[in-house]
């Protein structure tokens, strides 16, 4: 008999299903990909065969132009049958719209990959859902016990304080394309914010889609072609890149703003010349991913991406059995 | 504390100067004694207090995170106090409110070794992550977010509409939470007693000349020497000497501080001892020679000997207790005259008036000056008090034409604050022989002036639209711009590869009608060297 989870091997450009010949969140073009959800470091163009949920299908149908003919939508709670006899379910990992868990079944044995995940609310995309497994892959994007995101609703006070303290100045909001900027946007209209949020042009595309889902993001314009007096207290929206690239030279004396986790050290935004650091992240927290691991319970933890020695540290401090995976490619300098 | 710790984090995060000073000046207003006094000695570096250090906030987290993941963090962060203050477990159950600033002071100054690591537990379990960064950094005595005490008296004056000399002149000597300095600001009461101690008085400074020609029976001219601006002070067997900001470098220039024996506040330029400037004897040596003595806690005897500093004086503030700096320029400087006749002609001459009947006559004397390294011509009113700062109309710096030279563009980095979207620090070279047969650009210097706004634009442009390589902020561009670049003088430098150091660059002029290849060469810039 097989040793436990030998089905399943890590290699450095993502974790590899031996029975089914199929990929999980591959950094190159595969035969058959399941991909966990549509960021650029999970989600790339060229697969043979793509399985995702339908929300991250289209997002990366946007991306990169053309949806393979052979994808296969999965919607949360479905289950589908692999080659070798394994059994993939997607679950909501809480991380951005479309956002996935995937739990495998093989031989009797059950391994949850999450993704990239969270468990704060977030009015894009349903809630992580904790699924009971043997194997539990987690990421650590924020895998450092001083990474404590705040409560949402402060960080939101923040921004719109901002706007109102600053006459004539604008407030310039870096956020992620696909997931922050949504959420960000969303989370402004949960606070009362009704006045008209806007882009860069780059985000314009995503937010539709978000739209198109059904996520209400109430009035947003784009930038371009606008003067810059129309946007005196405005909130404006853009890539963490545009922040301070020429782009924004258009804007009234923006106040620049970051919407990011790793917003919580000074030097951070200090680095990037963030004058409003806002704590916003899509990924779970310290407390969030050692809850996590101690409410799935799980035989073993393995860790994929961001600080992996740390969380190592946990479970060798509470006992759990654990390893890290070296796998390369995943990056989320912006989140 | 909540106040300061939110000061604390908007000076971090804000690049702009004036913000930075309205911020400052927002607090010092609104904030009661003595916590604005201490704040600000906080924010100065002028707060020690030994019984804590760097390794109390390291013992106190060996206590409460495991080691390994602590040092995990502290890899992460980079930063000791900040790592601790994002560590520090919230306290269970009810904590006394936040301490003030003063009490957090106070607390502090009484500990000792033993007790500190106790006190600053119980002070950060009544702080939220914001205000325990503030009192970590605060106790250890590293702010480093960039306040100068210069800055910090620029906000005081804007703060209560006061006078930012008065504020230097009073500042001196007073200690934190210098409340009579608050008392005479902010409530009009009279200003702290400055005449008993040995005490810096703001510098009086020129404009540049930019009128044609003045009259030379109001205006006298005086040589520019090209030392460092200096105040002695001596009162009550006292002397100190004090630099243009204000630093006290007494300790640096102990033969001149130990010379002088009169009561009286003084202004000159220390210079070193040598032939290079005004003659054979009597001379002094180039800013190279005493650039040699700069910045030294200690002095050899080595030193001493070799790099002998005297000061040339220019003007006399106080003599004999009796302020004189209401009175007239001819006047102090009769009374100058006669005061340098009972110093030690070693260590104190005159700096000359300038014999010119004309201001033609002075051009010419000017003209000749650039062999003599003397940094230019002063002219000052002859009938100017000595007001602190620039004051328009009483002195003018009438500095000799730059050098120039034509350098080609290397390299560009990108400014901060409000130039952090322009590529604005410009690194520029020479060639090490002739480019048609193969020679190379090497770096000769870095400037980031001498622009206007419209040109800075078009530099930025430049550097975008021929960039070759990027090195994070820094891109190298393809070294086809020549810029005229003006300078101060050359100096020999062994930390460069070039073998040189420009004084003072700027960029004068965007020479893009100019080929890279007929920029100069290293040997036209070394042949400007002064010795």
């Amino acid at each position: 008999m097989a040793p436990p989870f030998s089905w399943l091997r890590p290699e450095p450009h993502g974790l590899y299903i031996t029975p089914a010949d199929a990929w999980i969140d591959p950094a190159r073009p595969v035969d058959l990909a399941l991909v966990t959800h549509g960021h650029a470091d999970h989600a790339r163009g060229g697969h043979g065969r793509t399985v995702a949920t339908p929300e991250t299908l289209a997002i990366m149908g946007l991306r990169y132009g053309v949806v393979e003919a052979g994808s296969l939508p999965v919607a949360y709670g479905e289950t589908v049958t692999l080659r070798g006899d394994v059994r993939a379910t997607y679950v909501p990992a809480g991380h951005v719209l479309g956002s996935a868990q995937i739990l495998l079944e093989h031989a009797g044995e059950r391994v949850v990959i999450t993704g990239d995940y969270k468990r704060r609310a977030d009015p894009t995309c349903p809630p992580f859902e904790v699924t009971a497994c043997d194997v539990f892959v987690t990421e650590a994007t924020f895998g450092l016990p001083l990474f404590k995101h705040p409560p949402i609703a402060d960080e939101m006070a923040k921004l719109l304080g901002a706007r109102e303290n600053e006459e004539g100045r604008c407030v310039l909001v870096g956020a992620y394309a696909l997931g922050k900027a949504q959420r960000v946007i969303a989370e402004l209209r949960a606070a009362g914010f009704t006045e008209t949020i806007w882009l860069h042009g780059a985000m314009e595309r995503m937010c539709r889609l978000y739209e198109d889902h059904g996520v209400d993001l109430g009035d947003l314009k784009a930038v371009a072609g606008v003067p810059k007096n129309a946007l005196a207290n405005a909130i404006v929206v853009c890539p963490p890149s545009a922040l301070n690239d020429r782009w924004s030279r258009r804007l009234p004396e923006p106040i620049t703003a970051m919407a990011s986790g790793w917003m919580r050290v000074r030097q951070r935004a200090r680095q990037r010349g963030v004058e409003l650091p806002l704590i916003i992240s899509d990924h779970a927290d310290w407390d969030e991913l050692t809850t996590t691991i101690a409410q799935v319970n799980p035989a073993e933890t393995w860790i994929t991406h961001g600080r992996e020695e740390a969380l190592l540290r946990w479970c060798e401090l509470t006992q759990r059995k654990a390893r890290a995976l070296a796998l390369v490619g995943y990056e989320d300098e912006d989140d | 504390m909540q106040r300061f710790s939110a000061l604390l984090d908007a000076l971090v995060l804000t690049p702009s100067r004036n913000a930075k000073l309205a911020l400052l000046a927002e607090y010092m207003r609104e904030t009661p004694d003595p916590d604005r006094g201490w704040a600000l000695a906080a924010l100065t570096d002028g707060l020690d207090f030994p019984a804590v250090k760097a390794s109390t906030i390291r013992s106190l987290m060996a206590e409460r995170v495991d080691p390994v993941l602590w040092t995990l963090s502290r890899d992460y962060v980079g930063d000791t106090a900040e790592t601790a203050s994002l560590l520090w477990p919230e306290p269970l159950g009810q904590h006394l409110p936040p301490p003030s600033v003063a009490e957090v002071v106070e607390t502090l100054h009484a500990t000792t070794r033993v007790t500190a690591p106790g006190i600053l537990a119980e002070l950060l379990d009544r702080l939220d992550v914001n205000g325990r960064y503030a009192i970590l950094k605060l106790a250890t005595g590293a702010m480093r977010i960039g306040i100068s005490a210069r800055l910090a008296k620029v906000a005081f004056a804007q703060a209560f509409d006061v006078r930012v000399e008065d504020v230097e002149e009073y500042w001196h000597g007073q200690a934190a939470p210098y409340l009579p300095l608050f008392e005479w600001a902010a409530q009009g009461a009279e200003p702290p007693r400055t005449d008993l101690l040995p005490l810096f008085r703001p510098f009086m400074l020129a404009h540049p000349l930019e009128a044609e020609a003045l009259d030379l029976t109001e205006f006298a001219a005086e040589w520019k020497w090209d030392g460092i601006r200096v105040q002695i002070v001596h009162v009550a067997g006292e002397t100190r000497v004090y630099s243009r900001s204000g630093d006290d470098i007494s300790g640096t220039f102990p033969e001149v501080a130990s010379a002088l024996h009169e009561p009286c506040v003084l202004d000159g330029e220390l210079l070193v001892r040598g032939s290079h400037q005004g003659g054979e004897t009597g001379g002094a040596a180039s800013f190279n020679a005493l650039q040699q003595r700069l910045g030294r806690k200690t002095v050899s005897k080595a030193m001493l000997r070799d790099y002998p500093a005297f000061v040339r004086l220019y003007d006399v503030l106080i003599d004999g207790g009796e302020d004189l700096r209401e009175w007239a320029w001819e006047q102090r400087r009769a009374r100058l005259e006669s005061l340098v006749t009972r110093l030690d002609p070693a260590r104190f001459d005159i700096s000359q008036v300038i014999e010119a009947a004309t201001f033609e006559d002075l051009v010419g004397i000017r003209a000749r000056a650039r062999d003599d390294a003397i940094e230019g011509v002063m002219l000052k009113r002859r009938d100017s008090p000595y007001v602190a700062g620039r004051r328009t109309g009483l002195w003018y710096k009438w500095k000799r034409d730059p050098l120039l030279i034509d350098c080609v563009l290397m390299y560009a980095q990108r400014g901060s604050g409000k130039r952090s979207s322009f590529y604005s620090d410009f690194t520029f070279g020479c060639w090490n022989g002739d480019p048609d047969a193969g020679a190379e650009l090497l770096p000769v210097g870095k400037a980031y002036f001498g622009f206007t706004d419209e040109e800075l634009k078009w530099l930025d442009r430049h550097v975008r639209q021929n960039t070759v390589a990027k090195f994070g902020p820094v891109r190298e561009t393809d070294k086809s711009l020549v810029l005229e670049v003006a300078f101060d003088s050359v100096h020999e430098s062994k930390r460069h590869k070039s073998g040189v150091a420009m004084r003072f660059p700027r960029i004068s002029r965007i020479r893009s009608d100019k080929p890279a290849h007929e920029a100069d060469r290293l040997e036209t810039l070394k042949g400007l060297i002064v010795p």
